[in-house]
């Protein structure tokens, strides 16, 4: 039963990214993105990828689509195609039936003695319940044992934040004008239903977020996936009620302060763990019981991580919304 | 119904290459922006294909529950961290796009190729 519904959600999947090249209206083409996203969220779930599929739902069905309709808004949304490019799809088409056909040779789906299950993955399956003690075997490798992977991803997400800011400037600089156009500024304010729904939503939204951040070594969730939930609500709020009131709730200063204060949160329990005498990252030494000590840690660098994304999401929203058309 | 095993890669192949099609094929910046976020997701399609054990579960442990099977949690933190990377920096591109915009007064790849000749 599983199967069929996963072959059928495979299909689905299939037939809105054909959907998605085929449209030429832009705005058409990214709600379908959305779609996309949600399906392939689906599609991780049966797959027993709970954490994944959490973040590809926030992330993907949710803050892509806003920031493609906010470029959207400053590029306008019809595909003027005069060079259809058709004989492309020859070569496309010949390396799909190579990949089709080199795939006869992968392990088939769900066997246990595939090659990826042999290797480190079932020691850290073993050690964690003896190291670490947190349910979540994601969380584990996420902040403890693949800390450093973690670190420098968060370094970049904020690296791309402050590339959108450098490109597309700040309210400070000089391409905010104090004129902007009524619709945009006062968001879906006259539009009554999705603003009562929204208000009623907004709160449930950011308390998820919180549980999902401090629940995430128990159940699926963590830092990456609060981040995203908490930035949602807030751009849910400022879609409703317009730019001003979101910045008055969450001024541009402490976005700015949560993009680097999160990032700095991690490096300083890294080096937390080297002035305690450990090596970077190992958090062990910072209580006197190992294990708690793990707990402490993996809590700390959840909460850098997830103030991180948090603030680089909302910078890279207002960085478009604040965006004059030109 | 031994293909059934391959249907999740054949659903990557297929993804990914329509998502190439896109970025080769299709003029427009946006355009070509979603055709790589579609290109995106196949790669994490496959990641997240090869972690499933089957009879598996999802790699929470359960405290007093033994001889539980659980998926393969290492594809899974990559991709985590690779869909948050993934958003960060198709914003980046989305705002090179804009300024390509405010510059050429136009998303058109045919467009830009045009002015650029004519300067």
């Amino acid at each position: 039963m599983m199967v069929l519904f996963s072959v059928f959600l495979l299909t689905l999947l299939v037939i809105t990214a054909i959907a998605i090249i085929r449209t030429t209206d832009l705005f058409v083409a990214v709600m379908l993105t959305g779609i996309f996203s949600l399906l392939m969220a689906s599609v991780f779930f049966i797959l027993d990828a709970a954490d994944v599929a959490l973040t590809e739902a926030a992330v993907g069905a949710g803050i892509s689509t806003v920031l493609f309709l906010g470029a959207l808004a400053l590029t306008g949304h019809n595909e003027r195609s005069l060079r259809p490019g058709r004989w492309l799809a020859v070569p496309v088409v010949v390396a799909a039936a190579l990949i089709v056909y080199a795939t006869f040779d992968n392990p088939r789906l769900g066997d246990p003695e595939a090659p990826v299950h042999q290797h480190v993955a079932p020691w850290y399956l073993e050690q964690t319940p003896e190291l670490i003690d947190i349910p979540n075997v994601v969380t584990a490798i996420l902040g403890s044992f693949r800390g450093y992977d973690t670190l420098g991803e968060v370094f970049v997400v904020l690296t791309a934040a402050i590339g959108v800011m450098m490109l597309l400037g700040t309210r400070h600089g000089s391409a905010a004008s104090p004129v902007r156009p009524a619709s945009a500024s006062n968001g879906l304010r006259h539009h009554l239903i999705p603003r009562v729904l929204g208000r009623l939503l907004i709160p449930f939204i950011v308390l998820f977020g919180l549980y999902v951040q401090f629940h995430g070594e128990y159940g699926p969730g963590g830092g990456f996936q609060a981040g995203a939930l908490v930035a949602a609500a807030i751009i849910l709020y400022a879609l409703l009620e317009g730019e001003g009131p979101a910045l008055t709730v969450v001024p541009l200063s402490t976005i700015a302060a949560m993009m680097a204060g999160g990032a700095l949160l991690y490096v300083l329990v890294g080096l937390a763990g080297i002035v305690l005498g450990g090596n970077f990252l190992d958090y062990s030494v910072l209580l006197s019981n190992p294990v708690s000590g793990q707990h402490l840690g993996i809590l700390l660098i959840e909460l850098g991580v997830g103030v991180t994304v948090c603030g680089c999401l909302l910078s890279i929203f207002h960085a478009f919304a604040a965006r004059d058309i030109h | 119904m031994e293909w059934l095993g391959l249907y999740n890669y054949w659903v990557f192949a297929i993804v990914l290459m329509l998502g190439i099609y896109t970025v080769i094929a299709k003029g427009n910046l946006i355009k070509k922006l979603l055709g790589l976020s579609i290109f995106q997701s196949a790669v994490f399609l496959l990641y997240i294909t090869m972690d499933k054990v089957d009879g598996g579960t999802a790699p929470i442990i359960e405290a007093g529950v033994s001889n539980q099977v659980f998926s393969n949690p290492l594809p899974q933190v990559l991709i985590l961290t690779a869909i948050v990377v993934g958003i960060s920096t198709m914003a980046l591109g989305l705002a090179i796009v804009v300024r390509i915009k405010e510059a050429y007064g136009s998303i058109e790849e045919h467009e830009i190729q045009a002015k650029d000749e004519y300067r």
